[in-house]
């Protein structure tokens, strides 16, 4: 199964760019990076640029409506994600608890629909 | 049954469906042409072939072709009669699925109760004051979870078994506590709820003998439950353990739960419920409330604590200290608690302090400790008990 491990943090909290505990943190996401590759369990994963580059649209009014922001003003934001190949959801949580992140933030990990065609 | 089919078929509410449809036919078939050899067998292939049926029917065919394969070939292979002995023991995957963390506490409990205690939604809705159809749709959105996020049907292992154990011996304990000190509800539901919290404690403890605190959490239900018939008063009155007729706790289950106790801790692996099961042994070997060992007590709070930092045990351990030592060195201890957030809030503190307090002879102080413990009482009965203490200082 597939599962996504979405990465959520307040995005000033943590290690930042420029800090000094930064490189460890780029080499822990390198690391575990390395080791779903590995395991040929990496499906895709990538991280985003701050929630400060977010635009939402919508057609729900009947035209399109662009606002600036993300889609929920919470103190914690999407950051990024892995998708992960998994046997079971207790094996995507082992995964999910070693990314990096999860230390100052949050990982929300579910499981991706496989669609019949 | 219904775990044998539950393995093999890896959806719990798929062998639900088909064991039910197969204990139907049963009915009609069986009465009709009598019982074939061995019923059990009969039932598992009728519900393994409902299975396959239904397999074949889902939009979801392709996927599920090594499933089937599976179902076919265990079909095949059912050459001789199974007995129910030969069918694969599954029931220790099941709880520890019912009780994942990944789902909910409450849907852990009432899936636990539906799956392995054999509970209808309708009996564990009664139970949690629930609307028959909110349990349900519960119990549905569980199942579906289980399904559709692939909770495995496994037990863990290594490391895994030691933090998910806890998970599932949790669930137990609260079952049991929901029907030994539920603030409502008929007693004839609770005591069918601590019975089935103690059954399912035994079914574990049986099925993972290699790990002492499940022993551990069995003891401690057993001791609880012998002073059940001493507890209450009539409806009303919670009788605390310095009054409760000791002559009217259940012997057999004291006398049971101290020899298990005793086998668990000679494989010298403390755990939090060994420890409570120790302490509440020491109670109930104690012949009058005056001849309790309060010292040991008192040290079994303190192993207690260090592996649970916990508000709950820092005042049990006090009210230990106040007979142990003296009430004015048990307010030391519990007074370590004032600067805990929420601590204002918790109730037992305000109940131990008045009783520590009032001991102390510091009445005053103790009258304001009773008031705020008796605004905060959970039920009736304690409320009242307090009271009565409150107005005899």
């Amino acid at each position: 199964m597939q599962y996504l491990c979405l990465i959520y943090h307040a995005e000033d909290v943590g290690p930042q760019p420029g800090g000094p505990d930064f490189p460890a943190f780029m080499q822990a996401y390198q690391t575990f990076t390395q080791e779903v590759v590995e395991k040929d369990m990496l499906v895709s994963g990538n991280a985003l640029q701050p929630v400060a580059t977010a635009t939402t649209v919508s057609r729900e009014t009947g035209k399109v409506e662009i606002t600036d922001g993300p889609f929920a003003e919470t103190k914690e934001q999407l950051g990024g994600y892995y998708l992960l190949e998994c046997k079971d959801l207790d094996e995507a949580l082992v995964y999910a608890a070693k990314i990096a992140s999860a230390e100052h933030g949050r990982i929300e990990v579910r499981p991706v629909v496989v669609w019949d065609d | 049954m219904l775990y044998a089919l539950v393995a093999s078929l890896g959806d719990l509410q798929l062998a639900e469906d088909v064991l039910q449809y197969a204990v139907e036919t049963a009915l009609v078939y069986w009465n009709r042409h009598g019982l074939p050899r061995s019923p059990a067998s009969w039932l598992l292939q009728v519900a393994r072939r409902k299975a396959i049926d239904r397999f074949r029917r889902d939009t979801h065919f392709r996927r599920l072709v090594p499933d089937i394969t599976y179902l076919t070939e265990l079909e095949r292979s059912d050459d001789g009669p199974e007995t129910v002995e030969e069918i694969p023991d599954k029931r220790l995957e099941l709880i520890f699925t019912c009780c994942h963390p990944a789902l909910d506490d409450k849907s852990r409990i009432a899936l636990t109760l539906r799956t392995l205690g054999g509970l209808t939604s309708e009996e564990i809705a009664r139970c949690f004051l629930d609307r028959p159809g909110t349990m349900a749709q519960r119990l549905v959105r569980a199942k579906q979870k289980i399904a559709l996020a692939g909770i495995a049907y496994e037990v863990p292992s290594g490391e895994r078994l030691n933090e998910r154990l806890p998970v599932v011996l949790a669930v137990l304990y609260l079952i049991f506590n929901e029907g030994y000190s539920a603030t409502s509800g008929k007693e004839a539901i609770r005591r069918e709820l601590s019975d089935e919290a103690i059954r399912l404690a035994r079914m574990t403890a049986y099925l993972l003998p290699a790990e002492p605190e499940v022993n551990g959490l069995l003891a401690l239900m057993l001791l609880h439950d012998s002073r059940r018939a001493t507890r209450q008063l009539g409806d009303r009155t919670l009788v605390p353990l310095e009054a409760q007729n000791r002559s009217a706790w259940s012997r057999p289950r004291i006398d049971a739960a101290v020899a298990l106790l005793k086998s668990t801790l000679r494989q010298q692996r403390v755990g939090p419920y060994q420890l409570q099961a120790a302490i509440s042994a020491l109670h109930a070997e104690a012949r009058h409330w005056e001849d309790t060992d309060w010292r040991q007590i008192a040290a079994l709070y303190d192993l207690l604590y260090s592996s649970q930092p916990t508000p709950v045990v820092r005042v049990n351990q006090a009210v230990a200290i106040s007979h142990a030592d003296s009430p004015v060195a048990a307010l030391n201890v519990i007074d370590t608690l004032a600067d805990i957030p929420k601590i204002e809030s918790y109730q037992p503190y305000h109940a131990a302090r008045a009783d520590i307090l009032s001991r102390a002879g510091r009445r005053a102080e103790a009258r304001e400790s009773y008031d705020r413990a008796i605004d905060m009482a959970g039920n009736e009965a304690e409320r009242h008990l307090l009271i009565t203490r409150r107005d005899e200082l």
